[in-house]
């Protein structure tokens, strides 16, 4: 019998998520914030989302718990070449991380407020839509997924994403992995990463690595379509704000200002 | 094989020039091989300019090859016998186009072995897919037709009554193939310098400006160095079909800029702005940006006035003008300037390395290799038909 690449993911993907389901059934575990929310790869997860809650976030602006972590557990290379840096979640001053809200009279220290961003997640995505091989992809969960192995690294990608959220291994990134973690695969040059919600941690039934790190709560995850949701609860009882919305991308990823 | 041996009969001067392109490609190819090894990151691109040279040449030639169009056009469809001795010289350019647009692709690709893919997991929602079935349907379509009717020339017959359907459709796939290549570009949500429905238009006029430039200047050369004169009045028509397509050119970069500066949107100017003037102190394009309008405005002048147009001393002058700067606009700003500053607002500036440079110059290298191969061999048959 012969399985493509995708066939055998999906499949691994089930048996994770029943594994996990086992597991969650049997305990209480650590994924207290979206308690009763099915976070694994199953088909009752549609619109999965994150919403930041800016204002505890930018409690502490030197705080890079979510960034270290994330960087960590994904082996992400620190390059110093600005040119040339991978980065899947980092900061951004808010004028650029937001570039349509600017005006001349906004606080300028307000301006240089540091948000953080990463890849958005889009309902629509138009990296997905431009991907000659289908190396990016929307999951039936919404996450925007990557196969690392079949990329040719024509980075068109990167031009189609509005937010900046792809990186291209412009050189050999293992030399550049602080400590590398086993458990997870590196890149070799030549392909785009970006962030990927953590599909291997969620169907363990933990949470997305940055959400887990953040002490200060500051970050929800969860699926929008569940009503139930913490993230559709925030986004309920608070305003929040997208990044570049007009553009029809539908990001996934909400700001609580 | 068809017809390869003429090619391997020439003077001193012919395998010179051969020897020197040949030099160029094997140190673009040298090149190549430590892009390889290193990586991309050999290269001036970066996170925020992540396309540079080679997608812009790319993009400079797709409009060379579709340009053919303006002498096949005339020539098949309207019997415009004028154009009998060029036809097959712009097709062949077309073929050679071709083959460097594919090689600017390749050398592009992050994991070349994995170019295959393209085909594998074939995704017609992606623009790269169509560009590429355009492409090398096109290559597929002008190879025939120049062997078909290069043959039948030798023979001295007429070509077989099967190819002139061929040759009809290569009309419209011309346009399609510079079509799509604006598609590429044009179908971005966050890149504004791009994001024109006058793209396409747009690359149809520059190219069918700057391919029968190059077509006049080869025949100019080809009428200085070789046996072969297309005649004066092919290159009057052909430099007829230059002044409109400039003009044309010329009028929507005006409309854009209308566009883009009465309605005001930053995001739209900014990208004017960085080329033309520069942003924040940034203004590594500004110069050239100013050569490409300034020698265009030039050379649509000399055109428009028929005294200058007529003085063949001065149309070289024109094409070469005109040569530069569509090359300009299409091989550096448009791509260039599409990615600065970046969607966040952010100024990287882009500079080619020297390896990216040598592997460009190897790759046009390579052009002009197999284009003087092709106009050799048509040359050595029509030689020896008259002789």
């Amino acid at each position: 019998m012969i399985f493509d690449r995708k066939t055998f993911l999906r499949i691994s993907g089930l048996s994770l998520a029943a594994v996990a389901a086992g597991r969650a059934a049997g305990a209480s575990d650590e994924t207290s914030l979206n308690e009763g929310t099915p976070l694994a790869d199953s088909p009752a997860v549609q619109r999965l989302a994150m919403v930041i809650d800016t204002k505890k976030c930018l409690e502490k602006e030197e705080c890079d718990l979510c960034v270290k972590a994330c960087h960590r557990s994904h082996n992400v290379p620190a390059i110093d070449d600005r040119r040339h840096e991978v980065k899947w979640i980092w900061k951004e001053p808010f004028k650029e991380a937001f570039i349509s809200e600017q005006s001349e009279f906004a606080n300028a220290t307000f301006q240089e407020k540091p948000f953080v961003v990463f890849c958005n997640h889009c309902d629509r995505p138009p990296c997905v839509r431009v991907c000659p091989t289908k190396a990016t992809w929307k999951r039936e969960d919404g996450i925007v997924m990557m196969d690392w192995h079949r990329c040719i690294g024509c980075r068109y990608c990167m031009a189609a994403c509005p937010y900046g959220s792809r990186s291209f291994n412009w050189v050999d990134p293992r030399p550049y992995i602080k400590s590398l973690d086993p458990e997870f695969p590196t890149r070799t040059k030549g392909v785009v990463e970006k962030c990927t919600f953590c599909p291997e941690r969620l169907a363990k039934g933990k949470l997305p690595a940055c959400v887990e790190a953040c002490t200060p709560k500051a970050m929800a995850f969860g699926d929008l379509e569940d009503p139930h949701s913490q993230v559709r609860e925030w986004l309920h009882s608070r305003f929040a704000i997208r990044r570049k919305a007009e553009l029809g991308t539908s990001p996934e990823v909400y700001y609580i200002i | 094989m068809f017809m390869f041996e003429k090619a391997l009969a020439g003077s001193r001067r012919y395998w010179g020039w051969i020897f020197v392109l040949l030099a160029v490609i094997a140190a673009g190819f040298v090149c190549y091989l430590r892009q390889l090894s290193f990586g991309l990151g050999i290269t001036g691109m970066g996170r925020d300019v992540s396309w540079g040279l080679y997608i812009a040449q790319f993009t400079f030639l797709v409009g060379v090859a579709a340009s053919a169009v303006m002498v096949v056009l005339p020539y098949y469809l309207y019997d415009y016998a004028v154009f009998s001795k060029i036809t097959i010289l712009g097709e062949f350019l077309t073929i050679s186009a071709v083959a460097m647009c594919v090689l600017f692709i390749f050398v592009d690709m992050g994991q070349p072995t994995r170019i295959m893919n393209v085909l594998l997991y074939p995704t017609p929602v992606s623009m790269m897919f169509w560009d590429m079935i355009a492409l090398s349907g096109y290559l597929v379509l002008n190879i025939v037709i120049t062997l078909v009717t290069l043959s039948a020339e030798r023979k001295s017959v007429a070509p077989p009554a099967w190819i002139k359907p061929i040759i009809l459709v290569s009309i419209p796939w011309a346009i399609s193939i510079h079509t799509v290549t604006a598609f590429l570009y044009n179908g971005l949500p966050g890149r504004s310098f791009w994001l024109t429905a006058l793209l396409a238009p747009r690359f149809l006029a520059s190219a069918f400006a700057a391919g029968p430039a190059l077509l006049i200047l080869l025949c100019m050369i080809m009428r200085k160095l070789t046996s072969f004169d297309a005649g004066r009045e092919p290159i009057q028509k052909l430099a007829l079909i230059v002044m409109c397509a400039l003009g044309a050119h010329l009028f929507f970069v005006l409309m854009e800029i209308f566009t883009v500066f009465y309605s005001g949107i930053p995001e739209q100017m900014q990208h004017f702005r960085y080329l033309f003037w520069g942003l924040d102190g940034h203004a590594a394009l500004v110069p050239w940006t100013w050569l490409s309008a300034g020698s265009a405005l030039v050379a649509l002048g000399l055109l428009i006035w028929p005294r200058t147009r007529k003085d063949e001393k001065i149309l070289a002058v024109i094409c070469v003008l005109v040569c530069l700067s569509l090359w300009i606009d299409k091989g550096i700003d448009l791509i260039v300037g599409g990615f600065v500053p970046s969607p966040l607002g952010v100024i990287t500036e882009y500079a080619p390395t020297l390896p990216e440079v040598a592997i460009t110059l190897g790759i046009w290298a390579f052009g002009f290799l197999s284009l003087t191969v092709f106009y050799k061999i048509t040359l050595s048959v029509r030689a020896t038909l008259d002789g």
